[in-house]
């Protein structure tokens, strides 16, 4: 049972303070008891770091980490109650499930009967009762993974379990058997998880609470419907979603927006930038439609039809930016040239690739 | 699937075929051929059948106690060297630094034994251990400890196996090296987050990780010190008495010594086929432990 507070909390790998040796840069941020988080991000965005300092196996070269208030910074990894499932399965060879299982336990000197309870706990919890007499090394990659989580599972103090990609390699209709199990033992334990992933269906399927990661740094933090709606970064607008959202570079004033001296309508209001910011709107490929061409739409180019059975979507050219639009059911597409309709409540703002709310 | 039929691939072989012949079959069956007679001199043979075979295994005759007596020294040998080189191997590749450039002076520095001629090293340790001129052999009497590995039986085992233990450690100890660096980082962090100690990741993880590598380590030695000649015969010839007498080196006196050659050659095949036989036996260990691997990956 804990609440993780990382205050002010970065790493270096090389242990410079220049900055942009950072692997993970300065992130203050609440982890709240029972949670179901994910880390999102591209490979080498830091979210694995992120994630073994709070596991202890990385220790931060500046900042905090708080398990309910108290300071377990300096803290081993065995002394945190923490369990990690990594995203090779680690399985003690030599063992059985049932010893795998048993392990941890006896590492910290749990007596024989009360190891024996647990572990046939766990074993029933994760299905991996029939095989309690097995070797280990003899199981399926799923079931290795299972039995890596076991291990965190059968340990009564364990917080929080840290997930590092852990289905990179299970076979893709197990994926989604494993990743609903673990979804179950969520309800079913009160336990906080955290899964890094640069996965976004994973993720979005897993978690209540997606972190999103970019370049060392935590971009967004928020719910799946939050990201989609509202991304707090281009990165997280381009990153979620399939296709990403559209970001054009625009001239913003007031109630409107120019792209390419067409004027889109804004639902807000914006004040004036100073000089020397790069201004863009980006909005959802979901809220905007192609047409047929007219006087008051956005002219664009059809470039192709990505028809993904449910909802097609026409890529398009925009001046020199390229724009992916949902086409409407039923309408039949013209040869080249389109308008584009906006859903101007789905259109932000982005100051520097950071959005910008506006006055209502 | 068309197999295009050319017979005369057959000739592309050939020039191996050849070598081989000449390097190893035609040898071998020259010793085959000695091993049936016996010879008075004068290139003179009378045929002996498998007399010297029968004589090799029977203790009483002078041949047989003299093989029996050497093979079981010998084993007994391999056994001691086993027992000392693989503990210790492992010992020394834990100990060893995993990064940074003491990793690359580390492995240097062991592999230097690896590569002096077995004969320098006889001679090394032939020199080392002597009272009156070698290092070793001065501070042992200065501090009153009366060794002399020319007289003392045990005092010339203790040399022959330290200085196989000196030549051949490293072996066991780099073959180790490589196994530990192949364990992924996960395994100890996992380790770590299960509260193991260090002696449990050791037998949970170093030791079943390093197991292949060890197998081909214990073949290695086993091999090497089953048919160990130089080394002991440089520093003892043997001695004192037959008591560092190893198989080779009895073969080596009955055939260039007494000039028995089918004697010489019936004890060679015997102690061909020992060796053999132990090959194929690790062989067949080794290819089970990996046919169980793919079988598992087979599953997953």
């Amino acid at each position: 049972m804990a609440r993780i507070d990382l205050v002010d909390l970065a790493h270096s790998y090389s242990g410079d303070e220049a900055p942009g040796s950072f692997a993970l840069k300065p992130v203050s941020m609440t982890w709240r008891q029972g949670g179901a988080y994910a880390l999102l991000g591209p490979s080498g965005c830091g979210k694995t770091t992120l994630l073994n300092l709070i596991s202890g196996i990385v220790t931060p070269s500046r900042g905090k980490i708080l398990f309910d208030g108290v300071d377990i910074t300096p803290l081993s990894t065995q002394k945190r109650n923490i369990a990690q499932v990594f995203q090779f399965p680690v399985i003690y060879d030599t063992k059985t499930v049932r010893q795998n299982l048993a392990f941890p336990l006896k590492n910290r000197g749990v007596a024989q009967p009360e190891i024996d309870a647990r572990v046939a706990e766990i074993a029933d919890l994760l299905d991996l009762t029939p095989y309690l007499w097995r070797k280990a090394t003899r199981l399926t990659a799923d079931a290795k993974q299972k039995i890596s989580l076991g291990r965190g599972l059968v340990r009564s103090d364990v917080a929080a379990v840290l997930f590092d990609e852990p289905l990179t390699v299970i076979d893709p209709e197990l994926k989604w058997q494993l990743r609903s199990k673990l979804k179950a033992l969520h309800r079913a334990l009160d336990l906080t998880m955290i899964y890094v992933t640069h996965d976004q269906t994973e993720a979005l399927t897993f978690a209540d609470t997606v972190v999103v990661m970019h370049d060392g740094r935590v971009v967004q933090s928020g719910t799946p419907a939050e990201l989609f709606d509202k991304p707090a970064h281009t990165f997280v607008g381009y990153f979620i979603g399939s296709p990403g959202m559209n970001i054009v570079p625009a001239e913003v004033r007031g109630r409107e927006a120019r792209v390419d001296g067409h004027v889109i309508a804004l639902t807000r209001g914006y004040g004036g930038f100073p000089p020397g910011i790069k201004i863009e709107i980006g909005v959802r490929p979901e809220f905007v439609e192609v047409a047929p061409p007219a006087p008051n739409l956005l002219k664009a180019d059809i470039e192709r039809i990505d028809d993904l059975g449910r909802i097609r979507f026409a890529r398009v050219r925009v001046g020199n930016a390229k724009f992916a639009a949902r086409v409407p059911p039923g309408f039949s597409v013209p040869d080249r040239a389109a308008g584009l309709v906006f859903d101007p409540a789905h259109v932000h703002v982005y100051a520097n690739s950071l959005l910008v709310e506006g006055s209502s | 699937m068309d197999k295009t039929i050319n017979q005369k691939a057959w000739f592309l072989v050939l020039p191996v075929f050849l070598v081989v012949a000449f390097s190893a079959v035609l040898p071998l069956m020259t010793v085959v051929n000695y091993s049936m007679q016996d010879t008075f001199g004068n290139n003179q043979f009378f045929w002996n059948g498998v007399g010297w075979f029968k004589e090799l295994l029977d203790p009483s005759t002078d041949l047989g106690g003299r093989f029996l007596t050497s093979l079981w020294r010998n084993l007994f040998f391999s056994a001691v060297i086993l027992a000392i080189e693989v503990p210790l191997g492992i010992v020394v590749a834990l100990s060893m630094p995993r990064q940074g450039w003491s990793v690359a002076a580390c492995l240097v520095i062991m592999a230097l034994p690896l590569l002096i001629p077995w004969n320098v090293v006889g001679t090394i340790w032939q020199i080392f251990g002597r009272p009156d001129i070698g290092l070793l052999g001065y501070v042992l009497h200065k501090i009153g400890l009366n060794y002399n590995y020319v007289s003392n039986d045990l005092d010339a085992w203790a040399t022959v196996i330290v200085m196989d233990v000196w030549h051949w450690t490293s072996l066991v100890a780099l073959l180790c090296y490589a196994g530990l660096k192949s364990i992924p980082d996960a395994y100890y962090q996992a380790a770590q987050i299960d509260g193991a100690s260090r002696w449990a990741v050791f037998t949970a993880i170093q030791l079943p990780k390093m197991n292949r590598v060890l197998l081909i380590a214990v073949l290695l030695r086993f091999m090497d010190s089953f048919m160990i000649y130089t080394e002991p015969f440089v520093v003892t010839g043997g001695g004192p008495g037959n008591s560092t007498t190893f198989v080779s080196i009895e073969l080596v006196k009955i055939a260039l010594g007494q000039f028995d050659l089918g004697k010489a050659a019936a004890l060679s095949l015997v102690y061909n086929l020992i060796i053999i036989i132990v090959c194929w036996i690790f062989y067949t260990v080794m290819t089970n432990a990996g046919a169980e691997r793919r079988v598992k990956k087979g599953v997953a």
